[in-house]
């Protein structure tokens, strides 16, 4: 900076041309290897996704080749004698899923509610990070409590209660029947529940905060209860976060895999009642990966897998979809 | 100078540790998850002696062949023994390392361990869910004079595929045709009754069986006696009652004759003898004939020649039954000698 008095004549001035130049080049190229650099890490995620799509259609091309699209109807899973069939898996997949949101949805709900419409401020924010808190659980930890201490007091004396009111209703009362031992897909589809509530509960109090003041104040102001503003006002404008958000958590429940292989009985059947012990995709390939000859059994794991990374990718695509709207509309209207 | 210290610290470190590595040969080895309390146990005395160290990933029976046939590890272990036509292709040799057995446990209100005898064909009417209570006259005949309640019967399995499942049915087909023709021997079967229930490896059956009242389940010896989960005695081929110990699963061993098989995978279910346990198996170890790494290949037989000469007091001590003597001769003058020096 010493020669900055005598900046005026010009060959002093075709110098600093020339510094200014050579920097703006080297900042051209640092920022033209570091806009290359980051695309590449962002794009090696997409390659590596690529990369699971293609390795799990080749593993599980002999028995897709086999059994083609009836390997998703069929309901026998024997290794013995190599017939494999993936549908008790996937149906004890969906069903305990759509349990866990059947219990998880309307909780999560109430949760959100509380804590946008009715909790004194300074509970607010203890509560949102006790729950954030409940989706930072490790699943396995979730497994143990639901095998050593949920299952046995569930089937002591939430199944008799169960299956003496539900239990005798005609056609739903085969549901609540059964052995009533605490392991079953029931007993899986309520441990899942409290492992996607907070995530659920999370994406939906954040849609609802989004909400304008505005509306909420006019709607309070004609006289509406709390009631009529979250489910004439609030709801509405947020329908479609709050769905996905529940689709994440759908997403999560249908993934889950050490919890599930914990409480679900891991047999391979389809059973009316809830009560008895059935498999999902993620437990089957937790429970038989580690032994399984390469082959028709291999093959077929991965060929579970697969459907299980469609469905998944389906319901989170969904998810996402809809967020992504959501958060259009708040930079449009609030 | 701070930094620079620790700097010349760190390298120095790492310098040693390579000159002290260097030394030691580290053989690694995979498979059954049976085997792998009594592996680590040889390998930390055996380390003591000779300074090397044996490095076992317990990753199942299946896997441990996988492994091998890839050649990623120096030996590989199975419970379930490979075929000798596949051996022979494959170039590799097979031997017995260690006997253990597998016992019925129950979670029964009333009856101390080994009160309740059962016997194999009403076993496999349990497992078959041909039976389905604890009443059931056919439980109640072995039993004469115990009053058996009205209890149904929960029956809980291995839900990942296992070498303790693949002893288990091959007992089951054995003594029973029904069981042979509708499920067979595997290490993952299609369990038919209606009750069963999955836990995930030998802890699992233990925790399901402790859990569920009127359970009956499968687990190693040891898995049973560390968890004080009560068994059943069992009737043998001889048509007596005996008690799981290690004096019986011995004489289920005494009895078997290792060379009628190539590759000495023989099953020593329901063998003759008096006091023989019906349901005991030998685990194996899987090598090749022609060693990509010698050395490691010498190691590993030093280890194993070690562990049979030696290692019988440990195993005893985690309820395994070591190998008689003549076996473990034939081994060494028949099998590890044809392994290339």
């Amino acid at each position: 900076m010493a020669d900055n008095s005598s900046q005026n004549t010009p060959s002093n001035k075709k110098k600093l041309n020339l510094r200014v130049n050579k920097v703006a080049r080297i900042q051209y190229l640092q920022d033209f290897f570091f806009h290359k650099l980051t695309l590449f890490f962002a794009s090696s995620v997409l390659i590596v996704l690529l990369g699971i799509i293609i390795s799990l259609i080749i593993s599980a091309w002999p028995t897709l080749k086999e059994s083609g699209i009836g390997f998703f109807f069929k309901n026998e899973w024997n290794v013995v004698n190599s017939k494999f069939g993936g549908l008790s898996s996937i149906y004890g997949t969906l069903v305990t899923s759509i349990i866990a949101l059947l219990i998880a949805v309307p909780i999560s709900f109430g949760i959100a509610v509380f804590l946008t419409e009715t909790c004194p401020i300074w509970l607010r924010r203890p509560l949102g990070i006790a729950i954030e808190i409940l989706a930072a659980i490790p699943s396995i930890i979730y497994g143990m409590f639901g095998l050593f201490v949920f299952a046995p007091i569930f089937g002591d004396y939430i199944q008799p209660a169960l299956h003496s009111t539900l239990g005798q209703i005609p056609f739903i009362g085969i549901l609540f029947s059964g052995p009533q031992n605490g392991i079953g897909v029931l007993c899986a589809g309520i441990i899942l529940s409290f492992m996607i509530i907070p995530f659920i509960a999370s994406v939906i109090r954040d849609v609802f905060s989004i909400v304008p003041p505005i509306l909420k104040e006019s709607a309070y102001g004609i006289g509406c209860t709390t009631w009529e503003v979250v489910t004439r006002i609030v709801l509405p404008y947020t329908r479609v976060g709050v769905v996905g958000g529940v689709m994440l958590g759908l997403g999560r429940a249908l993934g889950e895999t050490m919890a599930i292989t914990f409480v679900i009985g891991n047999a391979h059947r389809i059973n009316a009642s809830l009560f008895s012990p059935g498999s999902s995709i993620a437990s089957t390939l937790a429970n038989e990966f580690g032994e399984a000859e390469p082959g028709l059994h291999y093959a077929s794991l991965f060929a579970l897998g697969l459907t299980l990374f469609i469905i998944t990718f389906v319901v989170l695509f969904a998810a996402k979809l809809m967020l992504v709207n959501i958060d259009k509309k708040k930079g449009v209207k609030s | 100078m701070k930094k620079n210290n620790f700097i010349v610290t760190f390298f120095a470190t790492l310098l040693l540790s390579t000159f002290v590595y260097a030394k030691e040969i580290t053989i690694t080895g995979a498979g059954a998850t049976f085997v792998a309390p009594l592996i680590s146990k040889w390998s930390e005395e055996y380390k003591k002696i000779s300074g090397n160290s044996i490095n076992y990933a317990s990753i199942g029976s299946s896997g441990g062949v996988k492994q091998i046939r890839e050649k990623t590890v120096d030996f590989g272990a199975t419970d379930a023994p490979v075929k000798n036509e596949d051996l022979e292709k494959d170039g590799m040799v097979q031997f017995p390392e260690i006997i253990g057995a597998v016992v019925p446990v129950i979670n029964f209100e009333g009856f101390k361990p080994g009160e309740l005898r059962i016997d194999g064909p009403t076993l496999a009417s349990i497992f078959l869910g041909d039976i389905t209570k604890w009443s059931d006259k056919r439980i109640a005949d072995l039993n004469a004079g115990k009053k058996l309640p009205d209890t149904e019967i929960t029956v809980i399995t291995r839900s990942d595929g296992s070498g303790t499942t693949n002893v288990f049915t091959n007992y089951l087909s054995k003594v029973s045709p029904a069981w042979k023709e509708k499920v067979g021997t595997a290490n993952t079967v299609n369990w038919p009754a209606k009750s069963t229930i999955g836990g995930k490896g030998n802890e699992g059956v233990a925790a399901n069986v402790t859990r569920v009242k009127g359970s009956i389940g499968y687990v190693e010896f040891a898995y049973a006696k560390l968890n004080n989960i009560p068994h059943m005695n069992m009737k043998n081929l001889d048509g007596k009652f005996v008690a799981p110990s290690l004096e019986s699963f011995k004489a289920a061993a005494a009895g078997a004759d290792w060379t009628s098989v190539p590759g000495m995978g023989i099953s020593l279910n329901n063998q003759k003898g008096e006091k023989s346990w019906p349901i005991t198996s030998a685990s194996f170890i899987l090598m090749y004939k022609t060693p990509l790494d010698k050395t490691k290949s010498n190691e590993t037989l030093k280890f194993f020649e070690w562990a049979f000469k030696n290692g019988g007091k440990a195993a005893e001590s985690l309820e395994y039954v070591p190998l008689p003597a003549n076996v473990t001769d034939y081994i060494a003058k028949n099998v590890w000698s044809k392994i290339q020096k």
